[in-house]
């Protein structure tokens, strides 16, 4: 797994690249929740993302937790199919807010 | 119930380690891919093994070992049968069970995975009499 931290017109942009499984989500949870911690509006975008388990889920819904908590956004975008298929399981794809794109959810959050 | 002829697809054995896993997930998809299963299927399998391995990793091993996980695939008719065993000591079936998705909280997904895309789901004796098997039946769509 591979990730990049972006600012983009006042947000956080979280892009993960590859498999967030049982190895990598230890990764994934402490960089979701450093970026959550920082106080500005999150987007992770999972458009690289090949395969994700429970684990990587977890660490989406506690960094989703832990912005509600502190009343900022988070929100998930391009998600793939493979990725969207595990949320629909947990069904959590109504849960999360999912944008198609990042610039759609942007324009959404200001 | 008609009698199939079993053919086995695979037989993988390795460390419970999640290093493993990937390496792990790429063999069961190319196997199960064989078989006639549709992308969204094959994606689900491998989703729900991948958890029981972990649970086996988690739970039955307590963290990362050498110890050993062996995964058997069999096709059986019109379906796959999974078998994973572990040394580990002998699990409580009765306390694996899914959570309540309506409480949304990390963790504790695994169970439910292999719930929804299993048609069947059995822990059972091994045969050694030690450690742990858990026999998964899907049906191939």
């Amino acid at each position: 797994m591979e990730h990049a931290v972006r600012e983009e017109q006042g947000s956080i942009v979280v892009s993960f690249k590859g498999d967030v499984d049982l190895e990598h989500s230890p990764k994934a949870r402490e960089v979701l929740l450093q970026c959550v911690a920082g106080g500005q509006d999150v987007f992770v975008d999972l458009s690289a993302v090949s395969y994700i388990d429970s684990s990587g889920v977890a660490s989406l819904v506690e960094a989703f937790q832990a912005s509600k908590k502190q009343g900022t956004r988070f929100a998930l975008v391009a998600v793939n199919e493979a990725a969207l298929r595990v949320l629909e399981l947990a069904r959590l794809d109504k849960v999360f807010t999912i944008h198609k794109t990042l610039s759609e959810g942007i324009r959404g959050s200001t | 119930m008609p009698e199939y002829q079993s053919k086995r697809l695979l037989q993988l054995r390795f460390p419970a380690r999640a290093s493993e896993l990937k390496r792990t997930r790429d063999a069961i998809r190319e196997a199960v891919e064989g078989c006639g299963c549709s992308a969204k299927s094959t994606g689900d399998i491998v989703l729900a093994i991948d958890e029981a391995c972990q649970n086996i990793i988690r739970h039955a091993y307590r963290g990362d070992s050498d110890n050993v996980i062996e995964i058997e695939i069999e096709h059986r008719g019109d379906r796959l049968v999974f078998s994973l065993a572990d040394q580990a000591p002998a699990i409580d079936p009765s306390l694996i069970k899914p959570r309540n998705l309506d409480d949304i909280r990390p963790g504790g997904l695994g169970t439910h995975f292999i719930r929804r895309v299993m048609d069947e789901v059995e822990f059972l004796k091994p045969a050694s009499g030690s450690g742990n098997l858990l026999k998964m039946v899907r049906r191939i769509d």
